[in-house]
């Protein structure tokens, strides 16, 4: 280290003088002894301080080596620089990205649209269980009646859980209604709404809930259609007191194969209104509905809950306790074996009368979501266990409690997002119904066999089922309806719901084609004697089988 | 957003007047909005952006159904990409004339009957496209500057004599205009946007971003250096 002082002294030495604290040569000879530009005010040539001592960022290089270090205002500016490229270049990839997608995709429809034509785009698609996912074209439209001639399918809100809103083929297209959600007329003093296919239960009650007026049938999510409610002819907590939603709907306005509009009720076109309720879209496009809303007192809800410890106990207290309740459902914990199996609690509810309830509305609030997949090993049979045994002793029997309809009716909506729990892998629901055996069994023998295959379902879910629907393929029947969430794992689940489907075939049940996506069609076929009657209508209606989805392919021999 | 702004007005029991194309969609449109809670009745009129010679009808049958109405909205444009665009010109006149000089000949004749009232409010959806020059909206943007333009041109003069102009510039939102483009980051949705825009139509600010993300990506965007926006492809 040279203080400045003795540079000095030496050149005044040679004569050369003129050096001194102020001269702004002291920088120069300050900043040329080390290499960091940054420390140049050396504090004057009198000062005897070396760099290190005065705060210097680096040492100098000495003869003997050292190392240098960059001027920090360089690392500063690449750092900035690097940020600004690669931000700047990810954006650009990524729209560009994007851009190239749809170049490829939309490209070759571009000439012919104009303002008013809706573009289809490929894309995948799946339901809610995202098992299995396919490609296919998907338009969204404002006005179905000119959209539909185009499509082979209709689709709402995508919350059937397999491949029944799927197209049948890649270069087939999916109508998506759910811009499509006009409310056409509605009276007051009948209740009666007309509105098109693509309004949701969620709009319903946040227009007409405040009114006094409730869908009902409410199905366990409120993300879906009118149309789609009318295709899976839904059924709720309280299907044994008020049927499907088919029981409530007057009128459906729908194109059918061969292009024509029609108005379609039970008096004019019986057969087809019929197997339209439940007849999975494969009837025609649904894009008006009429249905009867029900009047409420109030929207809120008296619930009550009992907890059962076993399935036996279980299945008594819902049959005997939904003599009384007009909603009623359980839930069941089917990971324990032997003596525990089947415990789980019933959640029973009926709308308050408007003396009982608060008067102010319940709050629709807006739900947490679950923003990316999980990995797949989240949910596992064993983090599944522990799931059911908290959730189970959570639950005590309760007494009388005023709760809002948004959590009683539409617990699945708590979570948005909620399928990406399961991960990319998806999952499979499972549903079926089964009759009341002779010796009252059946339910038992159900989880019997599913617990010996080591099927672990999260969320199990039993209703009581009262009398048969109208609609061809309607679901639910007199008996216990059972509903699994199964983690998809290849090989393993295929073989489960092929031996719980035999073990429905022998009750005499059926399964719920809205959640299906793994039952294969001769055992469809076994259990289902009405399958006849429904091609036929189809048939009848769809000569050339225009109109078809991937489930219809893999179920009912369409081709592809 | 069109129909999400209207119908977050009819919740709030305002009277509603529609200008649209196809007088069908209208009627359904207009049945819905007094079932959501519009004062009824709910009227339209037909008005097309590339027929100026029949705005002056719609505005008098508005004015005879509402009573002299205070507000026009205008959300509508036609949208086409730039490919589209520099392929066809017939598609590149009809976008041109009736997203630029056919809206402006709209909003003169609203302004005309708005200052005669003593004021009122013009709210006309322009985009972020109109902020910079973009290569993948050139043509599009430059109809939406050009009307951003034109909306504060009438701010600095007429908002004196109680006029009130609320300049919308949506960035990408999900709706059947988007239909079938890919989205970027920071997309939006027709309800959120709508409820933005109501909010600035009752308080009169001059210009919204929605989402409000977008201000602070075009003020970084018209930032961005020439050789840059000529290397990149947004």
């Amino acid at each position: 280290m040279v203080p400045f002082g003795d540079v000095a002294s030496a050149l005044a030495a040679l004569g050369i003088g003129g050096f001194n604290d102020t001269s702004s040569m002291r920088l120069v000879v300050g900043s040329s002894t080390q290499p960091n530009a940054l420390n140049q005010d050396l504090g004057g040539t009198t000062s005897t301080s070396t760099w290190p001592a005065l705060g210097a960022i680096s040492n100098t290089l000495s003869a003997a080596g050292g190392f240098p270090v960059p001027e920090p205002g360089t690392g500063l500016l690449l750092g900035l620089g690097l940020c600004g490229l690669a931000g700047s270049r990810r954006r650009a990839r990524r729209w560009s990205a994007g851009r190239r997608r749809s170049r490829s995709g939309t490209l070759g429809r571009l000439r012919g649209r104009d303002e008013t034509a809706m573009v289809a785009m490929r894309r995948e698609l799946s339901g809610w269980g995202r098992l299995p996912v396919v490609e296919g074209r998907e338009e969204v439209a404002e006005e179905l009646e000119a959209a539909s001639a185009r499509a082979q399918l209709s689709r709402g809100l995508g919350r059937s859980y397999g491949d029944a809103s799927l197209p049948a083929s890649s270069t087939d297209r999916v109508l998506c209604t759910r811009r499509a959600d006009r409310i056409l007329h509605f009276d007051p003093a009948s209740g009666v709404l007309r509105a098109e296919a693509g309004l949701s239960l969620r709009d319903i009650h946040r227009i007409f809930g405040p009114r006094g007026f409730a869908s009902p049938v409410l199905t366990g999510t409120a993300y879906v259609t009118l149309g789609g409610m009318v295709a899976s002819d839904v059924h709720g907590k309280n299907q044994h007191v008020a049927g499907t939603l088919g029981a409530h709907v007057r009128a459906l306005r729908m194109r059918v194969a061969d292009g024509r509009a029609l108005e379609v009720t039970d008096e004019s076109e019986p057969d087809l209104f019929r197997a339209t309720q439940g007849g999975m879209g494969l009837t025609g496009h649904v894009l008006e509905v009429e249905v009867a809303l029900e009047r409420v007192e109030s929207p809120w809800l008296v619930a009550e809950t009992r907890r059962a410890d076993d399935l036996d106990t279980l299945v008594d207290t819902l049959q005997s306790e939904s003599r009384r309740w007009p909603h009623a459902a359980a839930w069941v914990d089917c990971t324990t074996r032997g003596r525990g199996m089947g415990r789980g609690y019933i959640s029973l509810g009926r709308y308050a009368a408007r003396s009982e309830a608060p008067s102010a509305p319940p709050r629709l609030r807006e739900r947490v979501a679950v923003p990316f997949d999980l990995p797949g090993w989240v949910v596992a049979p064993w983090s599944i266990r522990i799931f059911n045994t908290v959730f189970h002793h959570l639950h005590r029997n309760t007494g009388s409690r005023i709760v809002s309809p948004q959590p009683f009716f539409h617990p699945l909506d708590f979570v948005r997002h909620w399928n990406r729990l399961y991960g990319r892998r998806g999952f499979a629901q499972y549903q079926c119904v089964l009759p009341h055996s002779s010796d009252g069994r059946s339910v038992q023998r159900f989880f019997e066999v599913l617990t010996r295959l080591g099927g672990a379902s999260p969320v199990s879910v039993l209703k009581n089922c009262g009398p048969e629907g109208r609609g061809v393929l309607s679901f639910p029947m007199p008996g216990i309806s059972v509903a699994l969430d199964l983690p998809f794992r290849r090989g393993h689940t295929q073989a489960l719901v092929d031996a719980l489907n035999e073990v429905v075939i022998e009750s005499g049940g059926r399964i719920y084609l809205t959640k299906d996506a793994l039952t294969r069609p001769e055992h469809l076929r076994a259990m289902e004697p009405r399958l006849a009657r429904f091609q036929e209508i189809r048939r009848k209606w769809d000569p050339d089988g225009r109109l078809r989805s991937a489930l219809s392919v893999r179920l009912l021999g369409d081709a592809a | 957003m069109g129909r999400a702004l209207a119908r977050r007005m009819a919740a709030r029991g305002d009277r509603l007047f529609l200008l649209g194309r196809d007088s069908e969609a209208l009627a359904r449109s207009a049945r819905d909005l007094e079932a959501r809670g519009a004062a009824a009745p709910v009227s339209w009129a037909h008005c097309d952006l590339l027929e100026p010679e029949g705005f002056e009808d719609a505005l008098d049958a508005a004015d005879r159904a509402l009573g002299d109405f205070d507000a026009l909205i205008v959300s509508a444009a036609l949208f086409a990409t730039q490919e589209e665009l520099e392929a066809d010109p017939k598609r590149r006149a009809a976008l041109l004339v009736a997203n630029f000089a056919n809206t402006v000949q709209l909003c003169e004749l609203t302004r005309a009957r708005l200052l005669a009232r003593g004021g009122g409010t013009l709210c006309v959806f322009s985009s972020v496209a109109g902020d910079r020059a973009r290569k993948p909206v050139v043509l599009y943007g430059a109809a939406k500057a050009g009307l951003s333009a034109y909306l504060e041109g009438l701010d600095h003069r007429f908002r004196s004599q109680g006029l009130r102009t609320v300049t919308v510039k949506p960035g990408f939102v999900r709706t059947s205009m988007t239909e079938g483009l890919a989205a970027p980051p920071f997309a939006g949705d027709p309800d959120s946007v709508a409820a933005r825009v109501l909010r600035a139509i009752d308080r009169g600010d001059p210009v919204v971003y929605a989402p409000p993300i977008w201000r602070a990506v075009m003020a970084l965007v018209k930032r961005l250096p020439r050789a840059l926006m000529r290397r990149a492809s947004f």
